[in-house]
C-alpha cells in the first residue's frame, strides 16, 4: 500500500498558486455544468483534470481561457481578478482538441501567427517559428508545407508549437491527443512532459482517460457531475481515493457492500461473510460501508496461508495483461477480480476451486 | 484520378475485350443520361448554335447558314455605333451591383450564420420570398411605390412634408433595382462561405491573442472566400444580362446591352445584328468566367491542396 504524506508537511516548500479559483460555478439555463470548485493551480505544475464525458471539465477550461464566464465565483491570475478578460487579453493559450489550425496557412505561418498579432516583422517571426519548430521536434522543411497534409502527429506538434509563441503563463490543452492512435499516443505523452520541463510553465490538461493523466501529471483532479471530487498527486489519486468514483476511475476494482451486524461486526451484502475492515479514512462512523479491493491486492490463498478476509469461489475465466494475468473468480452471483504475476499463474485454471484472500490494510473502506 | 480513368488499364486481353464490347455499347451511365443529354440538345444547345450561326448571316436577311459575312460585326465595331456604351451602362451597373452586394450582403450572411440563432431559417425564408413572384411584378411594385403621388411621396404629402425624391426612371433607381433584384444571389452563397468558417479557428486565433479586425483579415475572409467569390461571379453574369431593372424602373434613360439585343431582334427586325451582339456579349462573360474560376481554386482555399 502507498504511503501519503500529510498535507501540511508539503505545503511550506510549495510553489505559490498562479491561478486560483474560488466557488466557480457555471450555469446553461437549468443546467448546472459545474458546481463549487475551489483549486489552487500551482506555478510550473502539470495539472491534469479528469473526469468522464459530460462532468464539466470542458467547461472548466474554458472559463479558464476566457471563452466562458464563471457564473459564480471568482477567477484570479497572480491575485488579480480575470473572470471577464477577454481570451486574447489573457496570458493563457489553449490547445483545442480540434487543434484549430488554419487550414489555409502553412505550417510556419500557423506557429507565427501569435506573433504576427503582436506585430513582429518577417523576419523574427520565422526565425522564431523554426526556432520552436526545433523545440516540438518538427524538421525545418516543414515551414512552407501546408498544414492539412501533415500527419495526425505532425499537427499536434504544430499546435503545440503555435501556443507556445504566444509566450503564455498558462497552457491549457483540452483533450489533444483523444484522436491520436495508442502507440503515438503514449510517445506524445512523454514529449509532452518532456516540453513541460523544457519550458517550466503551468499546464493544465484535460481528458477522460487517467492512464494519460497518470503518465504526464504532478497533479490529478478528477471531475464527477460538475465536482471536483479529489485533488491530489497520482500517488494519492491511486493509493488514497476518496469514494468508490475515483477507485473505479483509476482501474478495475472488486468491491463489496458491508453492513454492521448487532455484535459491531461487518457482514457482507451481497456475498455471505464476516469481514475485517480498517477504519475509513475519513474517521467516521458508519453502519454501512463499501469495501473496495484493487485486483492486485486480492490474493488466491494455498494451503496454509492466511488473510484478514477470505472468500470461496470457482474460476470462471483468465486473461493475460501480459506480465500479469487476472483471473476472474464467481463469488456467488458476484464477479471478483484478482490479478498475479505470470510466475505464480495457476495451473489449469478454468472452474477451479479457490480461496480468495486479503488484508484490511489493502483495502479501502469507503462511504460512498 | 482523372488521369487513372484515362489511362488504359494495364492487364489481360480478357479486360480489354470486355472494355471494347462496352465502347461499342452505350455505358449505363450514358443510357441514363440520354434523355437529358436529347434535351438539352435541343433545348439549350440548339438555339446557341442558332445565334452562333444568324450572327454571320447577311444583315436585315432571315436566311440563316446560307451566307457567311462578318458584317454584322464591322457594324458594331464601328465607332459611329453606340453599342459600346450601352455595354460601358451594364458592365458598370454590373461592377457596382456586385460592389454594393458584396457590402450589404456580408453583414446579413455574417448575422445568419453567428448571430440570428434559430432566427436564421425563418429570416432566410424572407429573402428567399421574392423570388415566388416575377420579378417584372416586384418592379412594378417598386415604381408603385416611387412614382408621383405613389406610396412613398404620396404618404410623405399626406404628413404634410414637401413628399418623396423624383428618383424614378434614373439610371440610380436601375442600380438600386438591380441591387434589390439579385440580393439572394449574392446572400446564400456568401452564407455557405461563411458557415465554412469552423468556430474553432476563431475562437483559436482569439486565444492567441488577434482582435475583431485581424481574426476577420486573417481567418475569416480567407475561408469565406469561395463563397463569397462565387456569390460575386454568380450576380455579375446575372447582372450584365439584366434588362428588366432599366426598363420597368430606369424608363429606358439608360439602355443596357440585353435590350440592344432585344431592340435589334424585335423593332429592328435585324437578327444577324442582334446574334452577333449576343455572340459578343456570351463570350465577353464565358471568357470572364472561365477566368475567374481557374483563378478560384476552391481546394486550394479550403486547405485540401
Amino acid at each position: 500500500m502507498l504511503q501519503t504524506l500529510p498535507a501540511d508537511a508539503l505545503s511550506t516548500e510549495l510553489p505559490k498558486p498562479i491561478l486560483q479559483l474560488v466557488g466557480i460555478r457555471k450555469t446553461f439555463g437549468a443546467f448546472t455544468a459545474v458546481e463549487n470548485i475551489d483549486l489552487d493551480v500551482r506555478e510550473g505544475e502539470f495539472l491534469t483534470i479528469v473526469g468522464p464525458s459530460g462532468s464539466g471539465k470542458t467547461t472548466l477550461l474554458r472559463m479558464l481561457a476566457g471563452m466562458d464566464t464563471p457564473s459564480e465565483g471568482n477567477i484570479t491570475l497572480h491575485g488579480k481578478l480575470i473572470n471577464d478578460v477577454p481570451p486574447n487579453k489573457r496570458p493563457t493559450c489553449l490547445v483545442f482538441q480540434s487543434l484549430a489550425l488554419f487550414p489555409h496557412k502553412s505550417v510556419g505561418e500557423n506557429i507565427a501567427f501569435p506573433l504576427k498579432v503582436k506585430g513582429v516583422d518577417a523576419a523574427a517571426r520565422k526565425a522564431r517559428a523554426l526556432e520552436l519548430m526545433r523545440i516540438v521536434r518538427l524538421p525545418e522543411s516543414y515551414f512552407d508545407k501546408n498544414v492539412m497534409k501533415c500527419s495526425g502527429g505532425e499537427r499536434q506538434r504544430v499546435a503545440l508549437a503555435r501556443a507556445l509563441a504566444y509566450d503564455p503563463e498558462v497552457l491549457f490543452f483540452d483533450e489533444p491527443l483523444s484522436a491520436i492512435d495508442y502507440k503515438l499516443k503514449k510517445t506524445l505523452e512523454k514529449e509532452l512532459k518532456d516540453l513541460h520541463r523544457e519550458t517550466g510553465k503551468t499546464f493544465i490538461y484535460i481528458t477522460h482517460s487517467l492512464e494519460e493523466a497518470m503518465v504526464m501529471s504532478d497533479r490529478i483532479g478528477v471531475m464527477r457531475a460538475g465536482r471536483l471530487v479529489q485533488v491530489g498527486t497520482p500517488e494519492e489519486i491511486y493509493g488514497a481515493p476518496v469514494d468508490r468514483f475515483v477507485c473505479e476511475f483509476v482501474g478495475e476494482v472488486n468491491t463489496l457492500k458491508v453492513k454492521r451486524a448487532a455484535d459491531g461486526s461487518w457482514q457482507g451484502v451481497d456475498v455471505p461473510g464476516t469481514f475485517t475492515l480498517a477504519p475509513p479514512r475519513s474517521g467516521a462512523v458508519l453502519d454501512e460501508a463499501f469495501v473496495v479491493v484493487r485486483p492486485e491486492f486480492m490474493r488466491i490463498l494455498g494451503p496454509g496461508e492466511s488473510a484478514d478476509n477470505r472468500l470461496g469461489g470457482v474460476v470462471y475465466n483468465e486473461y493475460s495483461l501480459g506480465s500479469r494475468i487476472q483471473y476472474q473468480v464467481r463469488v456467488g452471483a458476484k464477479v471478483m477480480l484478482v490479478e498475479l504475476s505470470r510466475g505464480r499463474a495457476l495451473p489449469a485454471s478454468l472452474d477451479r476451486q479457490v480461496t480468495l484472500g486479503w488484508d484490511a490494510a489493502d483495502a479501502f473502506t469507503l462511504e460512498s | 484520378m482523372a488521369d487513372l480513368a484515362l489511362a488504359p488499364a494495364p492487364g489481360a486481353a480478357a479486360e480489354s475485350a470486355r472494355q471494347l464490347r462496352h465502347a461499342r455499347m452505350l455505358s449505363v451511365g450514358a443510357r441514363c443520361a440520354l434523355p437529358v443529354a436529347i434535351l438539352l440538345g435541343i433545348g439549350f444547345l440548339a438555339p446557341l448554335v442558332a445565334i452562333f450561326g444568324y450572327a454571320f448571316a447577311t444583315p436585315r436577311s432571315f436566311d440563316v447558314f446560307t451566307s457567311f459575312t462578318l458584317t454584322n460585326f464591322a457594324t458594331l465595331f464601328d465607332p459611329s455605333n453606340t453599342v459600346w456604351l450601352s455595354f460601358l451602362w451594364s458592365c458598370g451597373l454590373a461592377l457596382l451591383t456586385v460592389a454594393i452586394l458584396a457590402v450589404i450582403a456580408y453583414p446579413i450572411a455574417y448575422g445568419l450564420n453567428m448571430v440570428f440563432g434559430r432566427w436564421s431559417a425563418l429570416i432566410s425564408v424572407f429573402f428567399v420570398f421574392p423570388l415566388f413572384v416575377s420579378e417584372n411584378v416586384r418592379l412594378y411594385g417598386w415604381v408603385l411605390f416611387f412614382i408621383k403621388n405613389g406610396v412613398l411621396d404620396g404618404t410623405l404629402k399626406w404628413l404634410g412634408l414637401s413628399g418623396g425624391p423624383e428618383v424614378l426612371y434614373t439610371p440610380g433607381v436601375t442600380l438600386f433595382g438591380m441591387v434589390y433584384t439579385y440580393l439572394p444571389f449574392m446572400l446564400f452563397p456568401m452564407t455557405l462561405g461563411l458557415a465554412l468558417v469552423p468556430r474553432d479557428l476563431v475562437d483559436a486565433a482569439r486565444d492567441l491573442g488577434a482582435g475583431r479586425l485581424f481574426i476577420w483579415r486573417e481567418i475569416e475572409l480567407p475561408l469565406a472566400m469561395p463563397g463569397i467569390l462565387i456569390g460575386m461571379l454568380l450576380t455579375f453574369v446575372l447582372a450584365i444580362g439584366a434588362t428588366a431593372e432599366a426598363k420597368i424602373l430606369g424608363g429606358q434613360s439608360i439602355i443596357v446591352i440585353s435590350h440592344d439585343i432585344e431592340i435589334a431582334f424585335t423593332y429592328s427586325q435585324n437578327w444577324p445584328l442582334g446574334s452577333a451582339l449576343a455572340v459578343l456579349v456570351t463570350f465577353f462573360i464565358g471568357a470572364l468566367t472561365l477566368f475567374a474560376l481557374s483563378k478560384l481554386d476552391l481546394d486550394r482555399m479550403l486547405g485540401r491542396r
